[in-house]
């Protein structure tokens, strides 16, 4: 295979689901290879391998997961049991790299939660999934008997570390993908974001100590530990190491989840995985590089363009889940965001002022702007809005839901104003003018 | 005390506190929606943002944010005012532009806080939503289009009242607030929302569009729909009561009314007795203040003083039963009572009938017994301060007596004076946590106390507090609750039978008596005796339709008057409206009924009156203050009397909660929530 990894360095073997992804499968490809002596290697050495991996979260925030790991007590105090919980809400759009995780190689998932588990000093796990993952619950779940029936997990298992691990079925929601609304959903209320500080690490499920991680962030870490943190280390650039699953979709010849060292270029990751782009690279328009709520880049930023943390951020976009969409020139830019603005209408929890009435309005008149009919002084509106709805939020959707429309009009805002001005262009009624009937 | 620096300026404060907090001490003004003193932080509003150092380069919710040592707090910024100005233009975008028919406008914390923080126009051009109305029963109306989701409703009814009946569905811009399939809300406290809520979507129905706040005289006065003598707002125009609305008083009602204190005022315009009646030929004639007086003289002079009786009503000020009790005790008459239901209190220290731990202080007591008690019926505002203490996971509770909703957990020890009796020896769970408590209290109810075994009953629980030690130093757990307003005054003053005189139940036997004076006195079953009998009070009810002459009274709202709510607090209650038609306050008319049977009465003002009052019993001249407040020890063990104990269980005296005095029977919005309340009327969801 091209690319940069080679296969021997990847963690997910079964990403395709080509091999069997049952308990003897898993083993033979190295997973619950010794687990054990990883559990017996103790709390300090498990956070001090995973922080030396540098290994960063791969939910979209990208906080380093030992650093994470390190906030839960260092004891656990009489009557508050400390808690994992993996966010398998896997709802943004463009993102479906957990949903391979869980179906395909889900011992390397129920593995992870062990360790992380004995790392957090907590003896029950949570994983949160999706409600539109039935399948992928099924295949989860049966993996998870599988483990409990080998002895690996549960109760007297044969690591030493009573274990339980729980798989709860979300109702469809993409707000309870933000870690404390997933936690106000697990305990079977509303899902609403909860105000923070206290965070989850101090109050988090039922109030006790809590942890929530993602699903790729705890299945690499069987993997990592295993084959030590310095190999983790190696593959990326510096503070972006390790290797990640990309997801690919949009205007490429192949769309594909592929596993692949961080800071591979757009470029390489583009032709050597996807098939290049739709008609060649030159007909690249933009991409939305993380998911969709970080802000798109323009064809021209994803020349040389290293698909890590730091770059995109760099150039005002991020990583997020690495869920990248390809957009190529036959794409109505403002019809696209103008989708997404709908999508987190949608889904705004509705708690917050801002979010719940701003996502309306940017909703509605990006819709206007992608018909032309808008009137080009509400470009300028529209940006001051999402700069209101941004960071005066409890959660990051009001963000989430700001950051596309503010990309749009940072490298395309002159095709929006083309749009309306063809729009108006001939119709003198909505420049102001009074329609007379002819005397 | 930790120092924090607000706009430049440094304040000292309390660990713990927020950054609003620290902000109103530094007597900088945050502008708020969701947060509420008494409720939890919703921090969802997001009006209250202010710039933080050190911090993240975005304003924060200083509602939420815990203030810190050395922290910079800014409010003025352009930062925070952009936010703020943001924040409002989000709830006007979808906030219907209908002040001019919506009856918060006046005072409305959206009206206020746009003038004060917003913008000066919207650039939304969309429409805006609209929402639709939704049933809470008889008290809320509801205009959900204006509701800006604070949540403010939903967490008082959860958090406070303890019935989680209203809630926010959908998500987004479709969130509603509704109860659950449009019932009812069935708390008694309910109507509390209507205040809470900060803009025009939760509105008093009954009130609604019947005057602008600006219109209302406003009178700060003292509720007697119970003991708890919640401190009450009246708000009248001209001659009519229009509203209730509680006032802030800490070591009362908090900030808390029930809804029969706030919606029984409309009573108070029907039913009213607005003249003198005598009964002619077996008919209630209309007569004059002087062919009254001149019945009643010549009834009273012809009549032996032993052969006449008087009963005192539930919602009596002081002063009245201070004249009514020197005037006849200086006809020689013995048979005198302010008890109705013949409660077995009256004998003994003060402290025996008093809610000795403080209506505040028992918020202390980390064990409570309630012995034939159901203090959600009885004293809802109080009942919110006990769920309080159960959240707060403080105190244990226990009852002996009916098994009601109280909205907060205990333990069910029985149902009547047998379990009670029997509780000093027991190996129950409870009993071992009481005996052990620091601070443990017992809760005596009148469904324990008014009834024929009552002394009896109140020997066996003096007993149990004695071999507690519910009274010791430093702490006064003995605790009676009670449900009337005037019951504390009235045994205050000694106005019980005297050597030889006859109780309530004993007058009201056939032949007994030959005349009965009723001061207000509508609880009590007249029926029965034959007596000649004179009626004081405000409403055609049970005394007076039974009356042979009838004097108009004052009602509370239009007298000025000293209550004694149950833990012995003096209250000054204040004229808002004059008494209606010739009616007159109570205390006069007893002035002048006392000259023309010959027996003036020694004062000819309510000064005076007064005056003699302070003289004759010193507890009522300490204006506001709990003597339970410096806890005094008494011999508890002593209390009550001897005699068969009864098996029947404890029952609540009040079995509808909206009716129990004589302005709530005559209130129609208190005929709508006991028909709701009974099930007697289906509500939407039905």
């Amino acid at each position: 295979m091209v690319g940069i990894l080679e296969d021997k360095d990847r963690i997910f073997t079964n990403l395709y689901g080509l091999h069997d992804w049952g308990l003897e499968g898993a083993k033979k490809r190295g997973c619950w290879n010794g687990t054990k002596d990883i559990l017996d290697a103790g709390r300090d050495w498990i956070i001090e391998n995973m922080k030396n991996s540098g290994l960063r979260g791969r939910g979209g925030a990208g906080f380093s997961t030992g650093l994470k790991w390190s906030f839960m007590p260092k004891e656990v105090k009489e009557g508050r049991p400390h808690y994992l919980v993996v966010n398998a809400d896997e709802s943004e759009p463009g993102t479906c790299k957990d949903r391979e995780i869980m179906r395909h190689d889900p011992h390397l998932l129920i593995e992870g939660c062990l360790i992380a588990s004995r790392a957090m000093l907590a003896h029950a796990c949570y994983i949160y999934i999706r409600g539109e993952y039935v399948f992928e619950r099924e295949r989860l779940e049966a993996a998870i008997k599988q483990a409990y029936e080998a002895k690996l997990i549960g109760k007297n298992n044969v690591h030493g570390w009573d274990f339980d691990l729980y798989v709860h079925h979300g109702a469809g929601a993409y707000i309870c993908g933000e870690e404390t609304a997933l936690l106000e959903s697990l305990e079977g209320k509303k899902g609403q974001p909860r105000l923070k500080p206290p965070f989850p690490a101090g109050a988090g499920l039922y109030g006790m100590p809590t942890t929530v991680n993602n699903v790729e962030s705890i299945a690499v870490a069987g993997t990592i530990l295993r084959r030590g943190a310095a190999w983790f280390a190696g593959f990326g650039r510096p503070n972006n190491a390790g290797t990640k699953l990309f997801c690919v979709s949009g205007h490429v010849n192949l769309p594909c989840n592929v596993e692949e060292a961080m800071s591979i270029p757009f470029r390489q990751l583009m032709e050597d995985h996807c098939g290049g782009i739709r008609g060649g690279w030159g007909n690249l328009k933009a991409v939305i590089p993380g998911g969709s709520s970080v802000p798109m880049i323009p064809a021209e930023q994803c020349e040389d363009l290293p698909m890590d943390f730091d770059a995109l951020r760099n150039l005002r976009s991020g990583l997020g889940t690495a869920a990248v969409i390809v957009m190529d020139k036959s794409t109505d830019l403002v019809r696209a965001i103008a989708r997404l603005s709908y999508f987190y209408k949608h889904e705004s929890c509705g708690q917050c002022t801002p979010c719940r009435e701003g996502t309306g309005w940017m909703w509605r008149v990006m819709e206007r702007m992608a018909t032309g009919e808008a009137d080009p002084k509400e470009i300028d509106t529209l940006l001051d809005v999402t700069t209101q709805v941004e960071g005066h939020t409890i959660c990051a959707l009001g963000d989430a839901a700001a950051w596309p429309i503010q990309g749009l009009f940072r490298h395309f805002r002159h095709e929006v104003e083309e749009r309306i001005a063809s729009y108006r262009s001939g119709r003198l009624h909505v420049q102001g003018a009074k329609l007379i009937a002819a005397e | 005390m930790a120092i924090a620096k607000v706009n430049g300026v440094e304040v000292e404060f309390e660990p713990g506190m927020t950054v609003l907090q620290v902000a109103e001490l530094a007597g900088e003004e945050i502008p708020r929606f969701c947060y509420h003193e008494r409720l939890s932080i919703a921090g969802n509003c997001r009006m209250c943002l202010v710039e933080v150092k050190p911090g993240p380069p975005k304003p924060q919710a200083s509602c939420a944010l815990p203030a810190a040592e050395g922290q910079e707090i800014f409010t003025k910024t352009p930062m925070v005012k952009k936010a703020r100005e943001g924040v409002m233009e989000f709830l006007l975008i979808n906030h219907p532009l209908d002040c001019p028919i919506c009856d918060q406008g006046g005072e409305c914390d959206l009206q206020d806080q746009a003038v004060g923080y917003g913008r000066d126009d919207s650039r939304y051009e969309e429409n805006k939503r609209a929402v639709e109305e939704k049933a809470m029963g008889p008290l809320i109306k509801t205009v959900m289009t204006r509701c800006i989701q604070c949540t403010r409703c939903v967490r008082f009814i959860t958090e406070v009242a303890g019935s989680p009946e209203i809630g926010l569905i959908s998500r987004g811009e479709d969130v509603e607030i509704t109860t659950y399939l449009g019932a009812a809300v069935t708390s008694e406290l309910s109507a509390n929302v209507i205040d809470l809520c900060p803009v025009g979507a939760l509105t008093s129905k009954p009130y609604a569009f019947e005057a602008r706040p600006w219109e209302l005289k406003k009178t700060e006065s003292v509720d007697v729909m119970d003991a708890l003598g919640s401190s009450i707002r009246v708000d009248a125009r001209g001659a009519a009561v229009l509203r209730v609305l509680p006032r802030i008083n800490e070591e009362v009602n908090e900030e808390w009314i029930s809804d029969k204190t706030r919606y029984a005022v409309d009573g108070l315009g029907r039913q009213r007795l607005d003249r003198p009646y005598v009964r002619v030929g077996g008919k209630l004639q209309p007569a004059t203040w002087a062919q009254a007086f001149q019945a009643i003289a010549a009834k009273i002079k012809a009549t032996a003083a032993d052969r006449i009786g008087v009963i005192a009503g539930d919602l009596q000020d002081a002063e009245s039963l201070k004249a009514t009790k020197d005037l006849f005790t200086a006809l020689g008459v013995k048979n005198l009572d302010s008890r109705q239901d013949g409660v077995a209190l009256g004998a003994g220290p003060r402290e025996s009938w008093l809610f000795n731990s403080t209506i505040a202080g028992i918020e202390n007591a980390d064990v409570v017994l309630f012995v034939g008690a159901n203090p959600r019926l009885e004293a809802p505002v109080l009942n919110a301060r006990f769920r309080k203490q159960w959240l707060a996971g403080k105190t244990r509770f226990g009852v002996v007596g009916e098994q009601a909703d109280l909205t907060f957990g205990y333990e069910y020890l029985g149902a009547g004076a047998k379990t009670l009796s029997g509780l000093a020896k027991s190996k129950n769970d409870f009993v071992a946590a009481l005996k052990a408590a620091e601070r443990p209290a017992i809760i005596i109810g009148q469904g324990a106390l008014a009834r024929a075994d009552g002394a009896a009953i109140l020997k066996a629980a003096a007993s149990l507090a004695k071999s507690m030690k519910v009274v010791r130093e430093g702490w006064n757990g003995w605790n009676v609750l009670h449900t009337a307003a005037a019951r504390v005054a009235g045994l205050d003053m000694g106005f019980v039978p005297s050597e030889g005189g006859l109780a309530t139940a004993d007058m009201l036997k056939p032949g007994a008596l030959d005349v009965l004076f009723l001061l207000g006195a509508d609880e009590c079953e007249t029926a029965a005796s034959d007596a000649f009998k004179i009626y004081l009070g405000t409403h055609g009810d049970n005394g007076a339709h039974k009356a042979d002459v009838i004097l108009p009274g004052a009602a509370y709202t239009e007298k000025n008057g000293l209550y004694v709510n149950m833990e012995g607090r003096v209250q000054m209650g204040r004229r808002a409206v004059f008494p209606k038609g010739e009616a007159k306050e109570d205390w006069s008319i007893l002035r002048a009924l006392s000259e023309v049977l010959g027996h003036k009465l020694p004062y000819d003002s309510l000064d005076q009156l007064r005056a003699k009052l302070f003289a004759d019993h010193p507890t009522f001249g300490q204006i506001d203050y709990a003597p339970g407040s410096v806890a005094t020890v008494f011999d508890v063990g002593a209390l009550g009397g001897d005699g068969e104990v009864s098996d029947a269980p404890f029952e609540s005296p009040i079995k509808a909660f909206h009716l129990t005095n004589p302005i709530a029977r005559a209130s129609v919005t208190m005929a709508e929530c006991a028909a709701v309340a009974s099930g007697a009327a289906k509500i939407a969801a039905e």
